[in-house]
């Protein structure tokens, strides 16, 4: 490996950085899922690249501008959210979790074999009105698209910490998931909660969409891709703990991109799958530890 | 209705329950040592592969429905024995201790990833599962001078003894043989001390320890022993396709391997035939279903994942006990007319408690 | 002689002390109970004997050898069996299947002589069997035998833990709130079941338990516990009486 220059250096982080947040952002989602349902759904990255070619949609074949399309993407797919809640996850409540895990897998290949279909497999291109020159900082530079990322990152981890840990929603959310019954109970309407999480989770997918799509070329595959390096990040970052998925998600882009250049682009992929398993192998509760056994 | 009287405890362990069940199994094994005779190479070749699904499904049976660990990368431990096979076998190790050789790496590998499993719980299972299948696919199209990476590796034809294995007839009873071994293995393991310490982890962990059984040990075994399987039907596998490339062994194969345990029934070894009959004949379904599709569908790259989605989708929300379980209750149907009830098998739901502690 | 030993054990959760420095001794073929209010630390006494939580504090001693820090598996080798406060059975697998399972520390065959079914293994089952009847003899569970767990009804269910951990041959038997879901007629049942085990068996039983008539009938000393802390250790009538134990459960 030959020595890095400090320009080189700068820009390596914050391509990683940017792409973790991506990651981080949609393993929101799964985290938001399983905080609020202990269902794990693995059909989380396929959502996001639903989001993706839905945006192009509009932007390309409706030719709307760029802020109407954010709007109409995140309605559509929070819609989509509760479509899918209502019609595969409810009739899964109180079975075993696994099944459910298998089921959304399934899920992910349907949506993409749907997507591939409708879009074809060809990548797409999708521009926004920040596409523009890169910001030049002496050696470095930096395109705004990465930094759109990371600003709209942390403003949405802020607003989401905000809701769940004050709004009347987030305590009842955090009280559906740790015992259902007891919330029913107590009167809170855990099928809405369980639903209001599944909207949620889709239109945080479809934020990552519309922050992944000008950053990478989309096609159906890139779902799966983003969706497995988001997982990734959730473990890494401990399952459960909304700051640990994004923290999971940057230290992945990190590495990512640095291993990448190392290697000359070959095993950045790679790296992510061995960090993962040797994340496993040395501390398996994840940085930010929530899992703990059951109580007899 | 049959009653079956029983009047001494062995007939709890044996692995027939009675002569009624012997003479059937009987029969079938009598059929399958015949019917190549009177077979055309085609259907002798779908039979070989369907025995080859049946040992990679025990394999992912016994890890999956019987101590309840997700493996989403079972298509790894098949490519793990193709190529550890196949390159062993080039390099003269002869055909048997080659065979052999390619299930005991495969089982060593799985005992590895055994070790990093045995803190997690499904989830993170799955995709340490999934993350292995990836390394091992990129590990095997890097590792050109013993793979040959995407050009491929021409697999030798199977000589054993001297003798031939490469015509379909000789593989055929080959493989037949090791499926019914593979079977028997898998069901004296479960009527034995090791096969109830599996199901104890699939029920209960913390019971399961309160009972003695060594949680470490029965997973880690359960492991390597799905893994060792698998790679066994990786290796037969290997001849059947004659040329090894990575893309023989992506994620679709192991969605395909998941799909076998999901639609025959999870937790049965009849599940794992079922399973393995589904898959051998779902290529053919699709192509049916192609000609009633119109054509700008049915030429569309992504039918087969789809379908393969749509089924395990349909099996998990609908038949969960799969095609075991439809065929159990289709049975007693007939069996106690009219007197079957529907909630003779409805599900018991239970209802969210958190194990974590916050 | 004591069979078991506590010696100032204690354990926290996140800087609340659930159990300080406790420290009681059970006699052979004693029938030892703990009782207190809610959250007063006895299932926890549980868990940290069955090594299902770490002590922070304190030993634990099975005849004389210093138990606090193997694995749960080997507590279960070394002859202590549990049952749990809202049963936790292999759900999906018959009664048969449930108690065999808990032959499991008997085991003498090897990984590789089960898996050709070699005539020892054949021999050992036919014998675990024999002892797996005994229990369904004891406790009258015939009718259950080829049931499944996920069939049964609640009372059952406690029922065949109770057989479960018998099957086990424990030397120590803990028993978290028998009595709990059970109608007064198998209340009753139970009652005879612990004499049964305790006479027939030989077995030492330390039982969590808030039925007062339960406790009066079948143990020899009762241990209170009150928000981790001991209260007092004494027979029935001594610790229903004493003053501190009255205190914790009305208050003052």
């Amino acid at each position: 490996m030959d020595f890095i220059s400090l320009g080189t250096f700068v820009q390596l982080l914050v391509t990683g950085i940017s792409h973790g947040c991506l990651y981080g952002l949609v393993a929101l989602g799964f985290v938001l899922i399983y905080k609020a349902t202990e269902m794990v759904n693995f059909a989380q990255g396929d959502i996001m690249m639903w989001g993706a070619f839905i945006a192009f949609t509009l932007a390309s074949y409706f030719g709307l501008s760029y802020l109407p399309v954010v709007i109409l993407t995140i309605f559509v797919m929070a819609l989509f959210g509760l479509l899918l809640e209502r019609t595969i996850i409810r009739p899964m409540i109180g079975e075993p979790p696994f099944a459910v895990l298998m089921l959304t897998i399934g899920l992910g290949f349907v949506l993409r074999a749907i997507a591939g279909m409708i879009w074809g497999h060809d990548e797409k291109e999708f521009d926004t009105p920040y596409s523009i020159d890169p910001l030049i900082l002496g050696q470095v530079s930096l395109d705004y698209e990465q930094l759109v990322v990371v600003g709209c990152t942390i403003l949405l981890c802020l607003a989401l910490y905000v809701f769940l840990r004050f709004t009347r929603f987030g305590i009842a959310m955090q009280a559906a998931s740790q015992n259902q019954l007891a919330a029913a109970y107590v009167g809170i309407p855990v099928k809405n909660v369980v639903a209001i999480t599944w909207c949620l989770s889709t239109a945080i997918a479809a934020v990552a969409a519309l922050l992944v799509a000008p950053l990478q070329l989309i096609y159906p595959g890139i779902g799966f891709v983003v969706g497995i390096k988001a997982f990734v990040a959730a473990i890494v970052g401990g399952f459960g703990s909304l700051a640990g998925a994004l923290i999971g998600g940057i230290c992945i882009g990190i590495v990512e991109q640095f291993v990448g250049y190392a290697f000359e682009g070959a095993y950045g992929e790679t790296s992510v799958y061995v960090l993962l398993l040797l994340m496993l192998l040395v501390r398996p509760q994840g940085l930010i530890a929530t899992l703990q056994r059951k109580k007899v | 209705m049959r009653f079956v009287l029983k009047t001494n405890y062995t007939q709890d362990i044996n692995l027939f329950l009675h002569n009624g069940q012997r003479f059937w199994y009987g029969l079938l094994i009598a059929a399958l040592i015949v019917a190549p005779f009177f077979l055309e190479n085609f259907y002798v070749g779908e039979l070989t592969y369907l025995f080859i699904w049946v040992i990679a499904g025990a394999g992912l049976m016994l890890l999956i429905g019987y101590t309840g660990l997700v493996s989403m990368g079972h298509a790894a431990f098949m490519a793990i024995g193709a190529y550890a096979h196949a390159v062993l076998f080039k390099l003269g190790v002869p055909f048997l201790p080659s065979l052999l050789m390619a299930a005991l790496i495969s089982g060593l590998l799985g005992a590895i990833i055994g070790v990093a499993a045995l803190r997690m719980t499904g989830i993170y299972l799955a995709v340490a599962t999934i993350s292995f299948a990836f390394i091992i696919e990129k590990v095997i199209s890097a590792w050109r001078p013993v793979t040959g990476g995407h050009r491929g590796f021409i697999v030798p034809e199977p000589v054993m003894f001297g003798l031939d294995f490469g015509s379909d007839l000789a593989f055929y009873f080959l493989c037949l043989v090791v499926v019914i071994a593979v079977m028997l293995v898998v069901m004296n393991l479960l009527r034995s001390p090791t096969g109830r310490a599996m199901v104890a982890v699939r029920d209960s962990e913390i019971s399961a320890q309160a009972m003695g059984v060594n949680l470490v040990q029965t997973k880690t075994l359960a492991f390597t022993l799905s893994a060792a399987f698998t790679g066994l039907a990786g290796a037969l596998y290997s001849h059947k396709i004659g040329m090894l490339f990575p893309e023989n062994f992506t994620i679709i194969l192991s969605i395909k391997l998941l799909m076998l345990v999901v639609v025959g029934g999870l937790g049965s070894v009849h599940g794992i035939v079922f399973g393995a009959v589904f898959i051998s004949i779902l290529p053919q379904l699709i192509a049916i279903l192609r000609d009633f599709l119109p054509t700008w569908l049915a030429q569309r790259r992504g039918l087969e994942p789809l379908v393969f989605g749509a089924i395990l989708m349909f099996f998990l929300m609908f038949e969960p006990l799969g095609l075991y379980g439809r065929w159990v209750k289709i049975r007693s149907y007939f069996t106690q007319f009219p007197l079957y009830r529907k909630s003779t098998f409805k599900r018991q739901k239970s209802y969210l408690r958190t194990e974590r502690v916050h | 002689m004591s069979v078991f030993e506590a010696k100032e054990i204690g354990v926290s959760f996140g800087g609340v002390r659930a159990l300080h420095d406790v420290s009681f001794s059970v006699e052979t073929g004693e029938i030892f109970s703990i009782m207190g209010p809610n959250g007063a630390g006895k299932t926890t006494v549980f868990n940290l004997i069955s090594r299902f939580y770490d002590l922070d504090h304190g030993d634990l001693y099975l005849n004389g050898e210093n138990i606090s820090k193997i694995s749960p598996h080997e507590v279960a080798a070394r002859g202590i069996a549990r049952t749990f406060q809202n049963t936790e059975l292999f759900e999906n697998e018959t009664v048969l299947q449930n108690l065999l399972t808990a032959h499991h520390t008997h085991r003498r065959t090897s990984f590789l002589s089960e898996m050709f079914f070699l005539p020892k293994v054949r021999r050992q089952d036919l014998s675990f069997r024999e002892k797996v009847e005994d229990i369904i003899d004891l406790l009258d569970l015939q009718s259950y035998r080829d049931q499944r767990i996920d069939a049964l009804p609640f009372g059952a269910r406690k029922i065949v833990e109770l057989g479960r951990a018998l099957s086990l041959e424990p030397e120590l038997l803990l028993l978290d709130e028998p009595s709990s879901g059970l109608n007064p007629e198998e209340t009753e049942d139970l009652s005879f079941w612990i004499e049964d085990i305790k006479e027939e068996l030989g077995v030492t039983v330390i039982m969590v338990e808030h039925d007062m008539n339960l406790l009066g009938q079948v143990s020899g000393r009762v241990m209170a516990l009150n928000d981790g802390e001991l209260l007092t250790i004494g027979t029935p009538e001594e610790v229903r009486e004493h003053p501190d134990v009255i205190n914790a459960y009305l208050g003052e």
